[in-house]
């Protein structure tokens, strides 16, 4: 019966498996060429492929040395953060830099330790003032105050 | 005297009110980031990139190399004061600096490492503008062949730094050479990895991996970590370090500058190499070894000296050879390319006013360091005193502004929300991101020269050994491999990771 030992390097060989096989599988459908004349699918294959085998040691050595567990995904922070970079990305262009700012900073906020309505709000409307400030006015990004529909 | 005639050009050139200005924004804004803490040179670098894109190449470049210099300044700061490195480079700063700071000598840390950085980065200034003209003309010798090589080498090189297995830095290193992939092939003009997203087809910009991988990784570590963390603010008295202070700190300056300056150069060098180097050394000779780790001052003299200089020098493979030595570098790459400059040994002979123009402008950016942080470290420390939960959001908020601006499409954010969760599940698994972002910069590179290789010699995979510069970068990798393999070495290079 085969044992994990390391399960971090376990997961690891499964992650850089996955992307070889992925990289490969997909550069396979572009035109090879030959050594002499390289097609853009020759270099990433050649990769993807490596890039698996390398995956594969390190799979198997985590069958046979002992290693550390992999210390849990935090789940809240990793939502929050990610949630917020998501709502400015899409936020911005149709509700403008003041509504992406405030909805930015209160979704990230919700990631940390602890969240206090009064403070995030303060914090909130300094960046949003700042950024308009800074960005806008200071190094005329071209981004849009307010939202479209108000003017 | 060609020498002085270079720096002559280039000091007239970084004197311009607009340079100077540029070196001094470029080296406030730094370390007003780098001060943040958890936020390191490479992620402060990413964060203010997009700023500079509008910019003249050499502001840019001025700016940026400013941006560094006030980034690891501050990454220092934070060291000394919180035990917070920024990034891997001031992590052993942190073992005899925070040290000093509790026993109410932070002022004097602070100051012997702003000016033994200051001291080596003159010297290391110096040195580069010594031999970076003979390694350019060697350079220029270079054929694809050769590039190929020296890109491999320094690939390999760099992985020999990162933490734990080097087989992961490896496979890490060849993710990153994929996703350089990524976009339009310059060769056949079509376009891979695309899978029909419009906006991929250029490629994935170097801002949005960096901040994803570096900024929002780090973002969601710090949260995870949540330590109770105590700033030593009240402790900062008296500034200025003692007589003897001054006689113990100055031969490790001179050590430090001296490893930091040559240990740079390598590829894969750099800040991190040079200052883990040079606290071992410090440790070995010093007189004081005794007191290391209980506030010694030459384990901040030593390692702060030997990063500055080490910073310095490692500009040399990128402006000589168009290598990037370490992920700062990858970035400065990066923005090279963004102005339209091919990183290369031709940088000098075709540019020069912009060659020697950075060189003087580091020095520069140095003393400026000097002159206004010593002063202006109370306000750091104020700003050190923000709890963590309200400055996330802030730097979060400036990643996403700065990753819109780059191209004004919402999908360069989701691919940094992207590459950020990719980083910290990275990280879980004990595989470390910096590799990936070398390997990013290089992937289209070691292709093309791969490629052009192989079309002059005929499909003859040979010729990679034939030349003996190329066959002696080949050599030297593998040898680099083979020793770090080796049971014996591996666990030194294991223990010097966990000492610190």
């Amino acid at each position: 019966m085969m044992r994990i030992k390391s399960q971090r390097d376990f997961w690891a060989g499964v992650m850089f498996i996955a992307f070889g096989v992925f990289f490969a599988a997909v550069a396979t459908t572009y035109p090879m060429g030959t050594l002499r004349r390289m097609g853009p699918g020759y270099f990433p294959t050649a990769l993807g492929v490596l890039m698996a085998l390398l995956g594969v040691v390190v799979l198997t050595r985590s069958l046979a040395k002992d290693g550390p567990k992999v210390a849990p995904l935090f789940l809240r922070p990793t939502l929050f953060v990610l949630a917020a970079c998501l709502a400015f990305a899409y936020l911005l262009k149709p509700l403008g830099l003041v509504v992406a700012t405030v909805v930015t900073i209160i979704v990230s906020a919700f990631g940390g330790p602890e969240f206090r309505w009064k403070e995030v709000a303060i914090l909130a409307v300094m960046l949003a003032v700042g950024s308009v400030l800074a960005f806008v006015r200071a190094l005329s990004l071209p981004f849009p105050i307010w939202p479209a529909f108000i003017g | 005297m060609e020498i002085l005639g270079n720096l002559g050009l280039g000091f007239g050139v970084a004197l311009s009110p607009f340079n100077l200005f540029m070196c001094l924004v470029g080296v406030l804004l730094g370390t007003l980031i780098g001060v943040l803490p958890g936020v390191g040179p490479t992620a402060t670098i990413a964060m203010l990139l997009p700023i500079t894109f509008t910019l003249s190449p050499l502001g840019a470049l001025i700016m940026l190399a400013g941006i560094y210099y006030g980034a690891q300044y501050g990454g220092s700061t934070t060291s000394i004061l919180l035990k917070l490195p920024g990034e891997a480079s001031s992590i052993v700063t942190c073992l005899d600096g925070y040290e000093m700071a509790r026993q109410g000598r932070a002022g004097p840390a602070l100051a012997t490492a702003a000016l033994g950085s200051f001291f080596a980065g003159c010297v290391a200034t110096l040195l580069l503008a010594m031999f970076a003209p003979a390694l350019s003309r060697l350079a220029l010798e270079f054929g694809p062949a050769e590039y190929f090589s020296l890109m491999v080498f320094g690939l390999i090189a760099a992985t020999v730094l990162a933490h734990g297995s080097l087989i992961k830095a490896i496979a890490m290193v060849v993710l990153g050479l994929l996703l350089g992939l990524v976009g339009t092939d310059r060769s056949s003009g079509m376009v891979r990895f695309g899978f029909n997203v419009f906006e991929l087809s250029d490629g994935v910009g170097v801002v949005t991996v960096a901040m994803g991988m570096f900024g929002i990784t780090e973002i969601i570590s710090s949260l995870e970590r949540q330590d109770e963390r105590r700033v030593l603010t009240d402790k900062v008295r008296h500034l200025w370090p003692t007589r003897e202070d001054v006689r113990r700190a100055w031969p490790s300056v001179l050590r430090g500058t001296a490893v930091g300056s040559v240990l740079g150069v390598l590829p894969g060098g750099g800040a991190l190499l040079a200052s883990f180097a040079s606290y071992t050394l410090e440790k070995k000779v010093s007189a004081y070894r005794h007191e290391f780790g209980r506030g010694a001052i030459e384990g901040v003299a030593g390692p702060e000296s030997a990063n500055n200089a080490g910073a310095q020098t490692s500009f040399v493979p990128l402006l000589t050879l168009g290598i990037p030595a370490n992920s700062v570098m990858a970035l400065m790459f990066g923005a090279m390319m963004i102005q339209g400059i091919v990183p290369g040994p031709q940088v000098m002979t075709e540019k020069p006013q912009l060659f020697w123009g950075l060189i003087a402008s580091m020095w520069i950016g140095n003393l400026m360091l000097v002159v206004l942080n010593l002063p202006l470290i109370g306000m750091w420390i104020k700003l050190l005193t923000v709890p963590y939960r309200l400055l996330y959001p802030a730097i979060l908020l400036f990643m996403c502004i700065g990753v819109y601006s780059v191209s004004n499409q919402p999908f360069d954010a989701l691919l940094m929300a992207f590459f950020g969760l990719l980083g910290y599940v990275c990280i879980k698994l004990d595989c470390e991101p910096a590799p990936a972002i070398l390997g990013f910069i290089l992937g289209p590179l070691v292709e093309e020269n791969l490629r052009r290789a192989m079309v002059i010699s005929r499909g003859d995979p040979t010729v990679l050994v034939q030349t003996p510069i190329s066959a002696g970068f080949l050599i030297a990798a593998a040898m680099l491999l083979v020793i770090i393999a080796l049971p014996n070495i591996r666990k030194k290079r294991e223990e010097a990771f966990v000492e610190s």
